[in-house]
């Protein structure tokens, strides 16, 4: 997997011509690796780290993690070490705590490595792929009876600033489960440019139900270098590719926020003075977020398997911004966050319809025959709810009829009874679609189940069941 | 494409996918190159005295300054000939499956393998004599390659004259000598089962020819609406998760082409997975063998790198027009030219060109526009009159769902078929998600004739009527947003019944229903005349002063709902069935008798 590099010494240089935003620019440098790794030292003997964006005969681009401030051109120094950017990995790693780089940062001693590997990877062989479809039972109704997750998912969370994802993602790492295996998730946790107190909420709530155990952390916070989030996200996936692919664990990636990873990639092609594509995000931000998004998955005869939910933030509620919109196209569905349901005091504030779980007709395939049938009829009925909220609003609800009626109360029963539960509530597949048959039962006339066949309505309906034909 | 002494330069700079490389005289445009000490594969994309800039089909990590880039005097090309079929490539033709077996589940650098099996015997029947005059594009002989097709081995175009030796019957690789041709000059032209050809050039054909049959795929909005035709182009964007891939994948399945190229280009590896574990377990409807044999999958997902998914496309089309002049009907999707344009984006700032609209370099329509003119219904090369064609169906993936972007754009200027998926529909969970207002076709005319001469008389009647019904369902609609259903008269509020059936129990087509994810032409017609009769019927109980509500309540209408889940032989049966108790029931209630309703 590592990038073979011809071995060649570190080489040092003080031949800074200019520094500009992140970067810097080297001269005399004929022999600069390609995304080389370069330690950076500061007059007073600070260290940085960087790597080379770009080389050529003459001069080298350098972008410095930790940014450029407090940087010279006089008595900076440069050292091309020889070697790209690699990850010590070691089994040791759970239940530590790492900066955004793969430092150790809690006070515990350094990690003897395994393997040491290059923090990019390679991309896996779409042939040697296994399709994930395996369910995991996250315990939350509108994720498992509508939208569900499998072993080697990648589902992105979309959110606003001030919406409990925070509460969300740490209730799926808490609860999620394959229904009838004992075999337990590690979680390879990392935080992108979100505040200290984000941060030691999700640690206090590893460390509470006794997660902390299989869990590796890597903190990059808001007052860390923004620079660093570039490469953040990928120093945990290698961490999980290690965990998953060579010691066959089965691991959860949480990463929030994405958005803040698309700004520190915007701030550098900035800094290059690159064409833009989209508001100002540099035109090979669906490339990069794909090299991040496809790294999780399944292997061709491989017990391990990388799970992936990120946290991105839409600015202003806005999906079509750019990291939350290419997100969308990269990652195999979407669970989407509403303040509408929020300010109704309903958690999780998940609007189902336009969530979606791209491997859900996969993974219903072994779960109950009526799972998939009945997620349908779900979505039926509440978006013709939907439609109708927009219509009472104009012409009020007297002008409905008797079967817009119905449809207008299953709604709001179904975000208060299905959608709504409690933070620690785990409810299992069957009490799931259980809520959902009583629904359909008590407002939807039958006539109007269309998307669930006769034998799915006589085998699994509460009404019929138990009952001979 | 002669061999001369192979140019070395060095590597001057590089950044990201591209490296520029100097003491490059002597090297043509789009050669390929062997770039650095790891001897990774790129092609010259631009050449400037003795620079070379070149586009490097690997990740460049690692490479320095000084690092040789040694010529290989060969064009990107692909190789054609037995073996090519059920394979997955990568955007420049190296076998997947090869790979992994040589590397591992991970993709590493470097690797080279020839994209066809070099050792295995075709079985290979000689179609000519000794003696007997050919030119390019003749048929030299056959292999059948899988059960479904008949691999044709031609006489390269360009070469042409009097077969001097053709190998008898028996098993052969693709390198041995099959055939040898003099030419008019007296030279001798050595035939193989496999030849090359330079993706980025279109292969020859003698004309073009005006499509007349449509390219059924089995998805009823399409068929029915929106066709498309052998030889045609069609355009799909959507925004994210409104059915592009899905859609893709059904036409992939169903469309009635003889060979089918997919190209997965810049999207996700489980996609791809899917199909490599779907289709061979598929089963085309004719034949009952194993979709797989009829399919070739090119595979350069968004994590592989961006030149290789810039070359991905060419690669996928230069592959169909070999099919194409064996007279075959192909049909080549490509999931999604977005993520294509965006590698051309890519590799046009690195060159810092001067950049359009959206940092797209300015020639993205022209580049759009010259891989659909690669579609097409022709006549072949060769002497006996063979016709072939290449359909050509492109996803675009407009950022934030925005069709009036660049790609978009530049595409609907030139594709005659526009399928417009609508995120709104989506969300309800209306699939396929085309738009029946906003899309097109403009075959629609060519088509009439076939349609009625193949399907019913009246096909293009019921047709314009339904359509008719939908476009009046709007303008209703608007009206209700403003005033309220109440305010409708009894015959349009029975008009958005009927066009709900249109929308609901028509248009509404389930990928993973067994029987609902294919539909013949035979059952539309039938669902679609059921519909129409019902509509007919209720407007005249309705004249009678039958109310709405009783008709909505007739069980008959459940039966309408579930015809599309009825197996393709019993249709007839249903049909006829669903039309004798609609009548029945009807008849009842205008004799104002009680309908029994049926115990579930
Ligand atoms: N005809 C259909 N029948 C049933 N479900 C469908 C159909 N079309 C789409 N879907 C549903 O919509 C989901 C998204 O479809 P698809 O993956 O094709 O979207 P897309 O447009 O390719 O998105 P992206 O641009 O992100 O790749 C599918 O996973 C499936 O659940
Ligand atoms: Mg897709």
């Amino acid at each position: 997997m590592s990038a073979s590099m011809s071995a060649l010494k570190a080489r040092k240089y003080r031949t800074i011509s200019e520094i500009s935003g992140p970067l810097l620019i080297v001269k005399s440098v004929n022999d600069a690796a390609y995304n080389e790794l370069v330690k950076v030292e500061t007059g007073s003997g600070e260290i940085r780290t960087g790597v080379v964006l770009e080389s050529a005969e003459g001069y080298s681009v350098v972008q410095v993690f930790e940014g450029t401030s407090g940087l010279d051109v006089d008595t900076t120094g440069v050292t091309f070490l020889g070697e790209t950017l690699k990850v010590p990995v070691s089994r040791d790693m759970l239940g530590r705590i790492f900066d955004g780089k793969g430092q150790p940062i809690d006070g515990g001693p350094a990690i003897l490595p395994e393997e040491e590997l290059d923090v990019y990877g390679a991309p896996i062989n779409p042939s040697a792929r296994e399709y994930p479809r395996e369910f995991i039972q996250t315990g939350i109704s509108v994720i498992d009876g509508m939208n569900t997750l499998s072993r080697g998912q990648k589902l992105p969370i979309f959110t606003e600033a001030g919406l409990p994802h925070n509460l969300l993602a740490a209730q799926i790492a808490r609860q999620a489960t394959i229904p009838g295996k004992e075999e337990e998730f590690a979680i390879v946790f990392a935080a992108i440019g979100i505040t200290a107190e984000e941060a030691m909420f999700f640690k206090n709530e590893f460390t509470r139900t006794g997660a902390i155990e299989r869990l590796v952390t890597f903190l990059n916070l808001a007052e860390n270098p923004a620079i660093e989030r570039v490469v953040t996200p990928h120093v945990a996936l290698t961490t999980a590719e290690f965990l998953a692919y060579e010691n066959d664990m089965h691991v959860l990636v949480i990463m929030t926020d994405m958005l803040n990873y698309g700004e520190a990639l915007r701030e550098i092609s900035a800094a290059r003075a690159e064409v833009p594509g989209r508001r100002g995000y540099p035109g090979y931000l669906y490339t990069s977020l794909a090299q991040i998004y496809e790294r999780c998955g399944r292997i061709h005869s491989n017990k391990g398997s990388i799970t992936f939910i990120p946290v991105v933030t839409m600015p202003g509620g806005d999906i079509t911004h750019p990291v939350v919109d290419l997100s969308g196209y990269i990652t195999e569905g979407q669970l989407i966050l509403t303040r509408e349901l929020h300010r109704k005091g309903i958690y999780p504030p998940l609007n189902p319809l336009p969530s979606l779980s791209r491997l859900m007709k996969e993974a219903t395939r072994y779960t109950r025959k009526d799972h998939m049938q009945l997620s349908d009829m779900m979505y039926y009925c509440y978006s013709e709810a939907q439609d109708l909220r927009s219509l009472v609003a104009v012409v009020g609800e007297e002008a409905l009829t008797e079967r817009d009626r119905a449809y207008l109360s299953f709604g709001e029963a179904f975000e208060r009874r299905f959608i709504n539960q409690g933070i620690y509530e785990n409810r299992d597949l069957d009490t799931t679609l259980e809520i959902a048959w009583n629904l359909l039962i008590e407002y939807i006339p039958e006539s109007e189940w269309k998307r669930l066949d006769p034998d799915v309505i006589k085998g699994y309906c509460p009404k019929y069941r138990g009952k001979k034909p | 494409m002669v061999m001369n002494m192979p140019v070395v330069g060095k590597i001057a700079r590089i950044a990201g996918p591209v490296v520029v490389a100097k003491g490059m005289r002597g090297s043509q445009m789009f050669e390929l190159v062997n770039v650095g000490d790891l001897n990774l594969i790129g092609e010259i994309i631009r050449l400037q005295e003795d620079l070379a800039t070149i586009q490097v089909y690997e990740e460049t990590s690692g490479l320095r300054p000084g690092e040789n880039v040694v010529g290989t005097g060969r064009l990107l090309s692909v190789e054609l000939g037995p073996g090519i079929l059920t394979q997955i490539y990568d955007g420049i033709q190296r076998p997947l499956e090869v790979i992994k077996s040589s590397s591992g589940a991970f993709i590493a650098r470097g690797l080279t393998a020839p994209a066809l099996p070099r050792e295995k015997k075709w079985n290979f029947k000689p179609k000519v004599k000794v003696g007997g005059k050919v030119v390019g594009g003749d048929i030299l002989g056959e292999v059948s390659e899988t059960a479904l097709i008949t691999h044709k081995v031609m006489v390269p175009p360009g070469v042409e004259g009097e077969v001097d030796y053709i190998a008898a019957e028996g098993e052969y690789n693709i390198e041995e000598v099959i055939a040898r041709i003099r030419d008019p000059t007296g030279a001798l032209h050595e035939v193989q089962m496999m030849q090359r050809w330079p993706v980025r050039k279109p292969r020859p054909y003698k004309t073009k020819l005006d499509p007349v049959q449509p390219l059924l795929t089995g998805q009823r909005i399409i068929d029915t609406f929106f066709p498309i035709v052998k030889g045609g182009t069609a355009a799909i964007p959507g925004g994210f998760g409104t059915g592009k891939t899905v859609t893709q994948h059904q036409l992939a399945q169903w469309a009635d082409a003889k060979v089918i190229v997919y190209i997965g280009c810049g999207e996700r590896g489980n996609e791809m997975t899917e199909m490599l574990e779907r289709f061979p377990e598929l089963r085309d409807p004719k034949s009952g063998r194993p979709l797989m044999e009829r399919t070739i999958m090119i595979a350069n997902t968004s994590n592989m790198p961006v030149a290789a998914r810039e070359a991905s496309v060419y690669t996928g089309v230069t592959i169909a027009e070999y099919f194409r002049d064996m007279g075959y009907d192909v049909a080549l999707m490509a999931d999604s030219t977005s993520r294509w344009a965006e590698a051309l984006r890519e590799i046009s700032g690195r060159l810092e060109e001067m950049p359009g609209e959206e940092g797209y370099p300015p020639y993205l329509g022209a580049r759009l526009a010259e891989f659909y003119e690669r579609a097409g219904r022709v006549v072949t090369l060769g002497s006996e009159e063979r016709i072939g064609s290449v359909s050509i169906i492109g996803a675009v993936s407009p950022p934030g769902g925005d069709f009036s972007e660049p790609v978009v754009q530049s595409t609907l200027r030139i594709v005659k078929v526009f399928w417009a998926l609508d995120t709104a529909l989506a969300y309800r969970r209306h699939f396929p998600a085309i738009n029946w207002l906003t899309s097109y076709s403009l075959y629609l005319e060519t088509l009439e004739d076939w349609f009625k001469k193949n399907v019913a008389p009246d096909w293009s009647e019921l047709r314009r009527e339904a359509m008719a019904l939908l476009q009046k369902e709007s303008e209703l609609l608007e009206i209700v947003r403003l005033v309220g259903p109440d305010a409708l008269p009894e015959a349009d509020r029975a008009t958005l019944e009927v066009t709900r059936m249109i929308r609901e129990d028509y248009l509404m087509q389930h990928a993973y229903h067994p029987v609902d994810s294919y539909c013949s032409t035979e059952k539309m017609y039938l669902m679609l005349k059921t519909i129409l009769y019902f509509n007919q019927k209720v407007k005249e109980a309705i004249a009678k002063g039958i109310p709405l509500v009783e008709i909505l309540r007739l069980p008959v209408r459940e039966d309408i709902a579930r015809m599309k889940l009825v197996p393709y032989e019993k249709i007839r049966e249903a049909a006829e069935e669903i039309k004798r108790k609609l009548d029945e029931q009807l008849e009842s209630l205008l004799k104002g008798r009680e309908v029994a309703v049926p115990a579930r």
